[in-house]
Formats: structure tokens, C-alpha cells, sequence
């Protein structure tokens, strides 16, 4: 274990905290609410870890920079011109095109994968903290607790 | 173009008409338009089905994306037999539903209840048809949150707290899962399952891939119910109203052990899970004690609702003795009894339904002397219990049998006895039960009660017909489990 594995994966280490925190509070706490929002931290680490997974380093949002977009819109004009014939006019163009290109490979971007695909798993875990704070009323209503130790020791009494 | 689309039909019908039941509102409308979509769904299974047997596995990708940038849909013979019988179960156990809902479930909350169960049943085919890992992950929270709130429907006021219980243990299965998936796409950098499997550095690799195994698998056992994982599924199953505990008792945990040999398999081949890894030993002893400890404790139980939950954790341990033996005999062993054990069960369930119905009650205690009053439900136990136990001619003696052999051929002579043995505990715990209906002396209670309803009957019997038929004509259980044992061994050679 060296000084980069500890400061240089900081994040991962973040990630460890988080999850085993939020863990816990869903194995030690008898309060449900507290264990709903130990669950939620819990999905947050996950969240987290796949967020950093995605980031490059320098790399910035996956969204192409407006010179360049309109840059590669002059190019299929450009090549739709080409083929119907007109091929001095793509001559002409040739030397902007090249340093849109140069400038397009400069450009670092980060995976955008990982990213989208916690919206999903965001959109998950609220359906999971909703359903689950439901039942929560729903006990308190029969129940009059939230305490799970309280509730287990009625179900025994009864 | 249908005959194409099939793959996606598959998906998309349950998902659509599971809104447009909310939207119609009215129950019996609502009723009658959702078994009209589980019979469907079934029929494009059967299709499915016969259409990989004929041409091999169907690769279907969505909105024409090529894989790895679209996700793609796979029917091999695995997935098309797993989804064959859930979605006939599907069909079933809602035929058998409404005299039981009306009883159980508050009348406002039924078009609610048959959405839910639609999305339930979208889930788990979804989990059996997709090839793509993250979106296994996401079928599996479909299938897993309508299921917490079925769970929930049940009447008495321990029916949210188990759902609760399952909720917290499920998602932490579920996030563990999540970060398995998450590992393996930093290692592969794709999330197609065929195109992690030929990618995934396994030999000597780094420490990452043991890791998200060990996340999948383990989040995978909280689902399946591996033995000491299987906390939530006694209250789960006891606490539910009949109906869905047939459903869920017959399907979720099966799709489950569909989803582990999927990954296990493959994604990180036999080679790697089962000859690197001592998967082997674990899945077997686990397995064993599961076995034993479940069984034992379905014969102190007097509420036969819990009674069959706690048989149905041993039942899945003799799946995973049969995954665990590894070779052909015992994966088409393991594989056919999740068939088997998915009609037994739910038959079983079924009846727990009609007696619920008829005596308002699941305690044993209860049900003194009813065999006398309610002759053709009793009977229905004893043959469902029969196929429980093993009994040659049963869909579960077919099993059984592959098992005994494929464990025979491993040398596993012990694990044999030990099988035999623990069937004995099966005997006791279904005996309690015949004994109780046929031998006792009828209460006022019982002796007042009626046959269960036809249209509750005929769909118990269609189980207990299939159990009996299933016993000796395999060609449509154990041959196709055959098959797709055969494919999965095949992947790793």
C-alpha cells in the first residue's frame, strides 16, 4: 500500500466509509425510519463509486462543444455537395475542417455510461425509500411504533 | 414481424396493460383484461419456445442498436424453459384468483392488486430474457418492488412488517448486486453478458473480478434464500394473501436461481466459480444444512402457511445440491426441479388457498377433520404433498432421482443419504398435515364447511394433474432442463 493507492483512489475510500456506515445503520438501528435512511446511504456509496468509475482524468462533460458540432454539420453539407458534384467546394473547405478534427481529439471527455445509468439507479432507489416509508406508516398505523424491537415484542405478547 | 418481435412482446404487453388496468378501475373489467394478458404472455412463451427449440437461440436487439451499444434480448433453451413456466404459472394461479382476492383484499385496492401482479410477472421474465447485466438489475427491482407490495396486501398487520423485512434484506441483496455489476463493467467495460464472458480476465486476474463475484453471488443468495440468508421469506410467504404467496412461492425464488446460474455460468464460467473458487463446497454444505434445518423446522410448525415456507428453503437447497454437483446430471437435476418444485409448490399454496377461503383460517389446529367435509381440496394435498416428498410417479421423484444419480456419478455417496434422510422429514411434516384433515374428529367448524369453489378447485387440479403427469412424461421438464443444462455446461467447456 503506498501514498498512491491511499490519495489517489480518495474517492474509492469515500465510497468504503459511506457503505459501511449506511450498513450498519441498517443492521443496528431498531428505528425503521433510520434504517430506511441507512439504506439510502447505502445506494448513494454505490452511486458514488460508479460516478468515479466513469471520470477520466481532465476529461470533462460528454457534450461536443458548439464549434465543433457546427463544424461537423458543415462537413455532411459539405459532403452531400461532394456528391452530387460539386468537389471544388469541399476542396475549398479542406484546411477549417482539419483543425475542427485536431481540435475534436483534444478534447478529453469523461464515459457518460456509468453516469447514466445511476439515473436509473437513482429512479430505483427513490421507488425503494417510497414504498418502503409506506409500510412504514402503515405499521405506525397498526402498531402505534416505529421501533422495531417494540413491534416484534406486541407480535409476541398477542 | 410478430414471430420477430416475440422476444420484446414478451415484455412490453405485461408492462403496458399493467398501467391500463389502473386506468380501467373497475375490478372485474380489470380482472378479466389481466388474465387475458398473463394467457397471452403465455402463449408468446410457448412460441418462444417452440421457436428456440427449432432454431437455436434468439438474439433480439432493442430499437436495432447492435450490442454493446444497444441492449439485446437472448432466448436460449435456459431462459425459454425458465420462461415458459413462469408465465404459466402466471396464467394459473390468476384463474384460480378472484373467489380467494375477494376474500383477502379489499375491494378498492384489486385493480391495484392485478397491476402490481402484472409488473411482478414483467419483472421476472424480464430477469429470464435480457441479456444485458444492468438491466437484469433493473428487472430484478421491478419484480422485487411489486412483490414487497403484494406482500403488503395481506390482511393481518404482521403483512407490512414482513414486507418491510423483505424490503431492507432484498435491496441490500440488490445493491450488493449492483456494485458486483459495477466492478465488472470497470473490468470488461461492457455490460452485454456475452460480451463480459469472453472478456472478463479470470486466470491470475485482479483481485476485482473476486470481488464482484463474491458481491454478485452473495446479493444472488439473499434473493434465492440460500439457507442462512433466508430470514425474510417465512413471514414473507405466511403473511401475504393466498393468492400472491402461490405466485411468489411458485416463480420469484426460481427466477432467482435462473439469474445465479446465469451469472455463475455464463458470465465467470464453471471453471472459474467452481474449480478456482471453492464454490463447490460452500454451495453443497450450504445446501445440506439448509436442507436439514428447514425441514426440521417445517415439522413444529403449526400454521401451514409458514409450514410450506420453511419446506420451500429446503426445497431450494436440493436445487443447489444439484447446481453444486457441477456436471450434466446434476444441473438438468437442479434446473428440473425448479420446474417441479415451482408446480408442486404453487399447487400446494393453492390449496392452503381454498382451506383459507373455506375455514378462515391457515392454523392446523383448525383444519381438524376437514377431508370429511371438503374431501377433493384434502385429496389435492395429499397427492401435492406426495409429489413434495418424492414419491415415484410425481414430478418431484423425477427430480429426486436425477439428483440421487448425478450424485452417485460425482461419488458424493454421503450426500446421497443424507438426501434420502431429510426426504423422511418431508414425510413427517406432510403426514401432520393429511393426518390432521383425514384422522381427526371434525369441529363444529370444519364439519360445517364446504368444497371449495370450482373455480378455485379446477385450477388446483390442473396443478396436481401436471404433477402426476410431469412424473413420468419428461419430455416437456426434464428433457428441456436436459437441454438447457447441456447449453450452460457448454459455454464453459
Amino acid at each position: 500500500m503506498n501514498m498512491e493507492q491511499i490519495f489517489g483512489l480518495y474517492n474509492y475510500w469515500i465510497v468504503i466509509c459511506l457503505m459501511m456506515t449506511g450498513f450498519y445503520i441498517v443492521i443496528a438501528s431498531p428505528n425503521m425510519v433510520k434504517v430506511v435512511l441507512g439504506l439510502n446511504i447505502f445506494q448513494t456509496s454505490v452511486i458514488l463509486m460508479y460516478v468515479t468509475m466513469g471520470k477520466v482524468e481532465g476529461g470533462t462533460a460528454p457534450i461536443v462543444p458548439p464549434s465543433i458540432a457546427n463544424g461537423h454539420a458543415a462537413e455532411a453539407a459539405i459532403g452531400h455537395a461532394a456528391e452530387a458534384g460539386h468537389s471544388i467546394v469541399a476542396h475549398a473547405a479542406e484546411t477549417p475542417l482539419a483543425d475542427v478534427h485536431a481540435a475534436a481529439e483534444a478534447i478529453v471527455y469523461s464515459h457518460p455510461l456509468p453516469s447514466v445509468l445511476m439515473l436509473t439507479a437513482i429512479v430505483v432507489g427513490i421507488a425503494t425509500t417510497s414504498l418502503a416509508l409506506a409500510l412504514i406508516v402503515r405499521i405506525r398505523e397498526d402498531y402505534g411504533t416505529i421501533d422495531e424491537n417494540e413491534v416484534l415484542e406486541m407480535d409476541l405478547q398477542s | 414481424m410478430i414471430d420477430f418481435n416475440l422476444p420484446i412482446l414478451l415484455i412490453v404487453i405485461p408492462m403496458m396493460a399493467a398501467p391500463l388496468c389502473v386506468l380501467i378501475g373497475h375490478r372485474r373489467v380489470a380482472y378479466v383484461f389481466c388474465l387475458l394478458t398473463t394467457y397471452a404472455v403465455f402463449a408468446i412463451s410457448v412460441a418462444l419456445m417452440m421457436k428456440v427449440s427449432a432454431e437455436g437461440t434468439i438474439r433480439y436487439n432493442i430499437g436495432n442498436w447492435e450490442p454493446p451499444y444497444g441492449i439485446e434480448y437472448v432466448a436460449d433453451s435456459l431462459s425459454s424453459f425458465v420462461v415458459m413456466f413462469v408465465s404459466a404459472l402466471g396464467a394459473i394461479v390468476l384463474t384460480y384468483a378472484p373467489a380467494s382476492i375477494a376474500k383477502e383484499i379489499p375491494e378498492s385496492k384489486h385493480s391495484l392488486f392485478f397491476a402490481t401482479y402484472l409488473l411482478c410477472l414483467t419483472g421476472l421474465l424480464g430477469i429470464c430474457i435480457t441479456g444485458d447485466l444492468f438491466n437484469l438489475f433493473v428487472f430484478l427491482e421491478i419484480s422485487s418492488l411489486s412483490s414487497y407490495a403484494l406482500i403488503s396486501l395481506g390482511r393481518s398487520r404482521r403483512a407490512p412488517l414482513a414486507a418491510f423485512h423483505y424490503l431492507i434484506l432484498g435491496s441490500v441483496g440488490a445493491t450488493f448486486i449492483l456494485i458486483g455489476i459495477g466492478l465488472v463493467y470497470q473490468m470488461t467495460g461492457t455490460l452485454n453478458m456475452a460480451g463480459i464472458a469472453g472478456r472478463l480476465p479470470l486466470e491470475h486476474g485482479p483481485r476485482t473480478v473476486l470481488v464482484a463475484f463474491a458481491f454478485m453471488t452473495i446479493g444472488l443468495f439473499i434473493k434465492v434464500a440460500v439457507f442462512p440468508l433466508h430470514s425474510w421469506l417465512p413471514n414473507a410467504y405466511t403473511y401475504a394473501p393466498s393468492v400472491v404467496t402461490c405466485f411468489i412461492a411458485a416463480t420469484a425464488t426460481k427466477v432467482s436461481v435462473y439469474a445465479l446460474l446465469r451469472i455463475v455460468f455464463s458470465i465467470f464460467t464453471m471453471q472459474f466459480a467452481f474449480e478456482q473458487l471453492p464454490l463447490r463446497t460452500a454451495l453443497m454444505v450450504l445446501a445440506l444444512v439448509g436442507i436439514f434445518a428447514a425441514s426440521t423446522a417445517a415439522v413444529f410448525q403449526d400454521n401451514v402457511k409458514r409450514l410450506l415456507a420453511y419446506s420451500s428453503i429446503a426445497q431450494i437447497g436440493y436445487i443447489l445440491l444439484g447446481i453444486s454437483m457441477a456436471n450434466q446430471a446434476g444441473l438438468t437435476a437442479g434446473i428440473s426441479h425448479m420446474f417441479n418444485h415451482a408446480i408442486i409448490k404453487g399447487g400446494l399454496f393453492m390449496v392452503v388457498g381454498c382451506f383459507a377461503l373455506q375455514l378462515g383460517s391457515v392454523q392446523l389446529s383448525d383444519w381438524r377433520g376437514a377431508g370429511r367435509t371438503m374431501p377433493w381440496t384434502s385429496v389435492a394435498w395429499a397427492i401435492g404433498g406426495l409429489g413434495l416428498i418424492g414419491v415415484p410417479l410425481t414430478a418431484g421423484f423425477v427430480s429426486k432421482w436425477l439428483l440421487l444419480t448425478s450424485a452417485f456419478q460425482t461419488h458424493h455417496v454421503i450426500v446421497a443419504v443424507l438426501m434420502l434422510l431429510s426426504s423422511l422429514l418431508a414425510v413427517v411434516y406432510v403426514w401432520r398435515v393429511v393426518e390432521t384433515l383425514f384422522f381427526s374428529e371434525p369441529t363444529e367448524k370444519t364439519a360445517a364447511a364446504k368444497e371449495a369453489p370450482l373455480t378455485m378447485l379446477v385450477p388446483t387440479y390442473i396443478m396436481m394433474g401436471s404433477i402426476l403427469l410431469f412424473g413420468f412424461w419428461t419430455t416437456y421438464s426434464a428433457d428441456l432442463a436436459a437441454a438447457a443444462a447441456s447449453s450452460l455446461m457448454g459455454v464453459a467447456p
